[in-house]
């Protein structure tokens, strides 16, 4: 049985053509360490063992493209002490109720411990959740990249025109050119080539990459979460490298356009606006890297409501995470990884999430991992 | 004396404190509803355990909580749930169950109409599998203290002389055999939940498979390790093989028989197929001198029409399955971790 439109995108031979195709481009001698930022790829690469028809000059370096593992300890403690108030449900999606916080807590243990805390798919589950709920205070823990964020600006839109009291969002939605700018300055996984996040761009478009490109010279090539459309992007970006080439090129032409999504967009301007600062797991403070409620909607923002503090928490000291996220590191060089962290008792986020490095190194790409010298 | 008993009403009554207080109500209703069902010379005798004569041979205890939500999907119910999957666990040790036993928790509240409906599916199941319902227990809880009905069953049966199968078992060289396509039941269960519909109309796979065991082990004695793939499905399965046999296994993904809809279903629910529930399905290692017996036998049961060999056991320290992807790489199959469908069975 074939799913039309699917099939197409995980087939062997076809990978096998351009396998060989990459083989033949790749010059001798020469190395390609490329990054796929996003989290997706992360899981596709290693799902359908893509590295396996990769001759060994190309490396795929995992970037930081997973919200759950880019969101620092504080931001969880502060969701998981909104989820204590008695009032208040906290509406998370399910990822992110595993992540390890500070005192060995997560959302999930708050809720055996008697917080409310409900799994949604969806920030209109939420929403759903507060008009069924009415004397309760739902909290929705919004996090993500631009694929999450104009959802969540839809339904405080949709509060707003119902006029609900009792919803409010935990707004952590965060920005992908500033954190491909970050991974640059910060000079460690010496990367020659980014793969593009595709559902991403179907909202900011490939235009949103061309001022990365320009400042740093390396080329992105934003692709599509099938395994074949990341085999197809690495052919492009070792093409470009050879050529000396630093371009915005678009293999996911089937869903993204240099504008992106106009709608989408409108959305996310109406609702948000960008931070002056942010800390990101694994880089730190950067600048203008993530979005928070505007004051027309402050009635749904959970940290003005609640008067929410910062609070900065130090990463487990042995946990590499940050060195990981930066690509800097292998899931491997990391102590903890696959001893004391695992994904069933994870010390740090990029164990948690399938679309984390560690997570999918260690349970598809373990074995490479653990017999390779 | 013979007073007037006002007959309970199955079609908008619902279940109260009564039906579990071992009074008067609880009577009727084992006599008007379970007896009824599950008809047979043991529940008939009304003690509070069945007595059956045990022939020689060893025998087979098994003992399951179903628990899932909602309570009907595409396929089935948790009433013939509870005495597929009990059957299963016995029939997985190459045993023909003879009895069952069964536990109700009722939650207050609950419709009379469903649970006779569960209950029906329940004797009808019991009925077509040849293994009777023996003994009971219902009690009731206060509303919002269950959620409508979990029923334990508990199976035994007897293993005939010469058949020792186990899961410690598997030896490197193996043949591992699967009886037929994966994800049905989680994938039914989980688009009932989630109110989803599909095109092609995906039904959970609930059956009793001791007769497909029975006829397995007509064709081939020597069945290493059995065991159906339930909760965290065929990965988990198999890792749980692998341990226990202290051995690694290979498995080709082209070769794992995946319905379409299916898989259709699993990208839109971000699932991924071979940890999604199965309750008809069964994978069975075997020395591979014998797969090709093995595999016959199955493919001639109704049950094992689309059985295949997916794989074989290997000697690996680390005790990794790993996988060739019908793309062209590999990959570990790793066990599940967390919760990927909570109440499934």
């Amino acid at each position: 049985m074939t799913i039309p439109y699917l099939d197409e995108f995980r087939d062997g031979k076809l990978a096998r053509v351009i396998a060989a195709n990459i083989a033949a481009a790749v010059q001798p001698g020469r190395s390609y360490r490329l990054m796929e930022f996003c989290g997706g790829h992360t899981h596709a690469i290693f799902r359908y063992g893509v590295q396996d028809l990769l001759p060994p000059a190309v490396e795929l370096i995992h970037g930081p493209g997973c919200p759950v593992c880019v969101l620092p300890v504080g931001r969880i403690d502060n969701a998981i002490e909104l989820a204590r108030r008695p009032e208040v449900i906290l509406a998370s999606y399910a990822d992110m109720l595993r992540v390890p916080a500070s005192g060995y807590m997560s959302l999930l243990k708050a809720k055996a411990q008697g917080a409310d805390v409900r799994m949604v798919y969806a920030a209109s589950d939420a929403l759903k959740l507060a008009q069924d709920n009415p004397p309760r205070e739902v909290v929705f823990f919004a996090i993500g990249f631009e694929t999450t964020t104009p959802p969540t600006a839809l339904v405080i839109q949709q509060a707003a025109r119902l006029g609900l009291r009792n919803f409010t969002v935990f707004c952590n939605h965060v920005l992908t050119p500033p954190a491909m700018h970050a991974i640059m300055a910060s000079g460690d996984g010496a990367v020659a080539g980014f793969i593009g996040p595709s559902h991403v761009s179907t909202v900011i478009g490939t235009a949103a990459y061309e001022a990365f490109v320009a400042q740093h010279g390396k080329p992105v090539v934003i692709a599509g979460f099938e395994p074949l459309d990341v085999l197809q992007a690495v052919l492009m970006l070792v093409r470009q490298i050879n050529d000396g080439r630093a371009q915005v090129e678009n293999e996911y032409s089937r869903a993204v356009t240099p504008a992106g999504n106009a709608k989408a967009q409108a959305a996310m301007a109406d609702v948000f606006e960008m931070r002056e600062t942010f800390e990101w797991r694994g880089l730190g403070l950067l600048p203008a890297s993530a979005l928070r409620i505007r004051e027309r909607y402050a009635a749904f923002d959970a940290e003005r409501r609640f008067g929410v503090t910062p609070v900065a928490v130090a990463d487990h000291k042995a946990c590499e995470c940050g060195a990981i996220l930066r690509g800097a590191k292998k899931p491997q060089e990391c102590k903890v990884f696959g001893t004391v962290c695992t994904p069933d008792n994870p010390i740090g986020a990029c164990m948690v999430s399938s679309e984390g490095a560690c997570a999918a190194y260690y349970s598809y790409g373990r074995s490479t991992a653990t017999t390779s010298p | 004396m013979n007073d007037y008993i006002r007959p309970i009403d199955f079609k908008h009554g619902r279940v109260d404190m009564t039906h579990g207080s071992g009074g008067r109500a609880m009577t009727q209703l084992i006599e008007e509803l379970f007896l009824r069902a599950f008809d047979n010379q043991w529940l008939r005798q009304m003690n509070d355990h069945a007595r059956f004569g045990v022939g020689a041979g060893r025998m087979v205890m098994s003992t399951d909580g179903h628990v899932v939500a909602p309570l009907f999907f595409p396929g089935g119910d948790i009433g013939c749930l509870s005495v597929h999957g009990t059957i299963n666990d016995v029939a997985m040790a190459g045993a023909k169950p003879l009895y069952l036993s069964a536990a109700f928790i009722l939650e207050e509240g609950f419709p009379l109409a469903d649970l006779k409906r569960i209950v029906e599916s329940m004797a009808q199941a019991a009925r077509s599998a040849g293994v009777p319902i023996v003994t009971g227990d219902t009690k009731v809880v206060e509303r919002g203290k269950a959620d409508g009905v979990f029923i334990t069953t508990t199976a035994v049966g007897v293993v005939p002389d010469g058949v020792d199968i186990s899961g410690e078992r598997a030896r490197p060289g193996d043949k591992i055999l699967l009886s037929g396509s994966i994800g049905d039941h989680g994938v039914a269960v989980m688009s009932k939940r989630e109110n989803l519909s599909f095109e092609t109309a995906i039904e959970s796979d609930t059956a009793a498979l001791h007769e497909l065991v029975a006829a397995m082990l007509r064709a081939v004695p020597d069945i290493h390790c059995l065991r159906d793939p339930t909760r965290g499905g065929l990965a988990t399965a198999l890792n749980e093989l692998a341990r226990q046999s202290g051995v690694g296994m290979e498995i080709r993904e082209e070769s794992i028989p995946v319905r379409g809809a299916v898989v259709a279903a699993c990208e839109f629910l971000g699932l991924d197929p071979l940890y999604v529930a199965n309750e008809g399905k069964l994978v069975a290692i075997c020395a591979a001198s014998d797969a090709d017996a093995l595999l016959a036998a199955m493919r001639a049961h109704p049950l094992g029409a689309d059985a295949a060999i997916i794989g074989e056991v290997r000697s690996d320290a680390h005790g990794f399955v790993q996988m060739h992807t019908a793309f062209g790489g590999s990959r570990i199959v790793d066990w599940l971790t967390g919760e990927q469908l909570p109440r499934i069975c």
